[in-house]
């Protein structure tokens, strides 16, 4: 209570900085959200795409129904393979004119059907890495009616790498802004500190223990750092919405990802807060 | 209680503001610390406080020792140590018993055990009827009394204070000094710093330790280093 009351008395000394430290915190963990929002979208779709990870053997038009049948049992039986389907001329263009509604018209027009059949083969959890995928692929293509086999392995890997990339960035530039923030926290806590400097001279005189001296500051950190994490989540949501209104429809944050950050902003106010008050502390007393 | 083992303090001047001083003050025992201006009066008490680090020698004061204590023990040196300062440091904004009480809450005293603590200590330096008073609302003899409450709130085995009939008249004084006699009477060691030579001569029979640039010059209870 003490504390509480002593922080916000300590906030409301230096407003302007404690705005600042604010927004110096609120931009570390907005860099941090925006890099959280595209990393979570793109896990989204790939776990999406994982679970379908297939290797397509696109037929030749002149195979006969019962070798499909036959080699798709063979390829089912694989270890790597979960199932396989067989996916008729007919079918893949009823397909593509459902996934593609701006071309149906151009499919209904068609004389010959373009597309070829094919056999969509799905891997167990196991086997998605980029190996057992080429070696499915490898062992379907030696079916002589298989006219090629695909496999979509190669972009999944490089968005992975993309994501680790910016992910990077992200680390990069909310840790120069984390950074920033500390010293505007330390600042904002030293000149609370100065302004009390009596009333703890008298505590320490009569022995009181650091740690009591201590909580209010950290206190002021702490609700300086929500302070920052909070406007950091309301800029983050505002981009989310602005970005799904106009460019592509994306998945808000799970709540344990927000809850982290709200809970490391507050952590890192605290944190720069703590160091500061121990460095006067210690200036003040000899030992 | 109190020990002083070749004790030097320099503060990196061209001379050391405490020089090589031994003395012993013992449990419920009472001595005035004297010397002119500059002496090394204030510096010696806030060695006693461990305010300052002695640059060599030791200073003992209870069970800890200068040379080992630990900082999370200053705390509870620092409740073991009364301390008044010669320009009392009360707090503006709060009122004589809220000063007072401020050092039992800052320690962690029950709540419930600061009001009746607040009350006594109050009338143990004669100064109920001005609770409610701020510091400016106070004689400097008032404040003085408010301070030295405040040093007694965590009941410790030692008082020290700097200077406290310093600016008071011959009567305010006396008063001081006789609150300090009966807090002694109660057990606690007193060492009082004073350039207060008509204080010194009306009270011949109380021991004196006297200051010169530094050294010890005269103890009354001889044996130094006991
Ligand atoms: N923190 C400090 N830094 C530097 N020099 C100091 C410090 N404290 C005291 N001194 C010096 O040490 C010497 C002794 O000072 P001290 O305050 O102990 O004297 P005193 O006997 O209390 O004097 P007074 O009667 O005027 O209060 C003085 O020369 C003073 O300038
Ligand atoms: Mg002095």
């Amino acid at each position: 209570m003490r504390s509480l009351r002593e922080a916000l008395s300590g906030i409301r000394r230096a407003p302007a900085l404690t705005v600042l430290s604010v927004m110096a915190i609120g931009l570390s963990v907005f860099s941090i959200g925006l890099f959280a929002l595209t990393a979570h979208n793109i896990d989204v779709a790939l776990s999406d795409v994982e679970g379908r990870v297939e290797v397509v053997a696109y037929l030749r038009d002149d195979a006969s129904e019962e070798l499909i049948e036959i080699a798709r049992h063979e390829i089912e039986s694989y270890p790597e393979v979960e199932s396989a389907r067989y996916v008729s001329k007919v079918e893949a263009l009823y397909e593509a004119s459902r996934e593609l509604t701006e071309f149906s018209d151009v499919y209904s027009d068609l004389e010959v059907n373009p597309l070829p059949a094919s056999l969509e083969i799905a891997l167990r959890p196991d086997f998605r890495t980029p190996v057992d995928v080429e070696t499915v692929a490898d062992r379907v293509t030696s079916y002589h009616f298989v006219e090629e086999a695909r496999y979509g392995r190669e972009w999944v890997d490089r968005i992975y790498s993309l994501r680790r990339v910016a992910g990077g960035a992200a680390v990069i530039l909310g840790l120069s802004f984390a950074f920033g923030a500390a010293l505007l926290i330390g600042i904002a806590v030293r000149m609370s500190v100065l302004a009390r400097a009596r009333e703890i001279a008298v505590m320490q005189t009569v022995g009181a223990t650091d740690g009591y001296i201590r909580r209010p500051f950290l206190i002021e950190g702490l609700m300086t750092g929500l302070g920052g994490g909070l406007l950091a989540l309301a800029l983050t949501f505002v981009t989310y919405q602005a970005v799904e209104r106009t460019l592509v429809s994306l998945a808000w944050l799970p709540d344990l990802w927000t809850a982290a950050g709200l809970a490391f902003a507050g952590i890192l106010g605290m944190l720069a807060a703590g160091r500061a008050v121990r460095r006067e502390l210690r200036r003040l007393d000899v030992y | 209680m109190v020990q002083f083992r070749s004790v030097t303090k320099s503060f990196g001047g061209s001379s050391p503001a405490v020089l090589d001083v031994s003395f012993h003050l013992r449990k419920g025992e009472f001595a005035f610390l004297t010397g002119a201006s500059g002496a090394g009066k204030t510096t010696i008490l806030k060695l006693v406080h461990m305010l300052h680090r002695p640059s060599s020698g030791e200073v003992r004061v209870s069970r800890y020792s200068s040379s080992r204590i630990k900082r999370r023990d200053l705390p509870d040196l620092r409740r073991r140590v009364g301390y008044i300062f010669q320009d009392f440091r009360l707090l503006e904004n709060l009122t004589a018993e809220e000063n007072i009480a401020f050092a039992l809450q800052v320690t962690g005293t029950a709540k419930a055990k600061i009001a009746p603590r607040v009350r006594k200590l109050l009338n143990q330096v004669g100064l109920a009827a001005r609770a409610q008073a701020f510091p400016r609302e106070l004689s400097g003899g008032e404040q003085q009394r408010v301070a030295v409450a405040r040093a007694l709130a965590n009941e410790p085995l030692v008082l020290l204070a700097d200077e406290p009939t310093g600016n008071l008249d011959e009567r305010a004084s006396s008063g001081v000094f006789e609150l300090f006699r009966r807090i002694n009477a109660s057990g606690t060691s007193v060492l009082m710093a004073t350039h207060d030579a008509e204080l010194l001569r009306r009270h011949r029979n109380v021991r004196v330790i006297e200051l010169e640039e530094g050294r010890l010059v005269f103890d009354s209870a001889g044996d130094p280093v006991a």
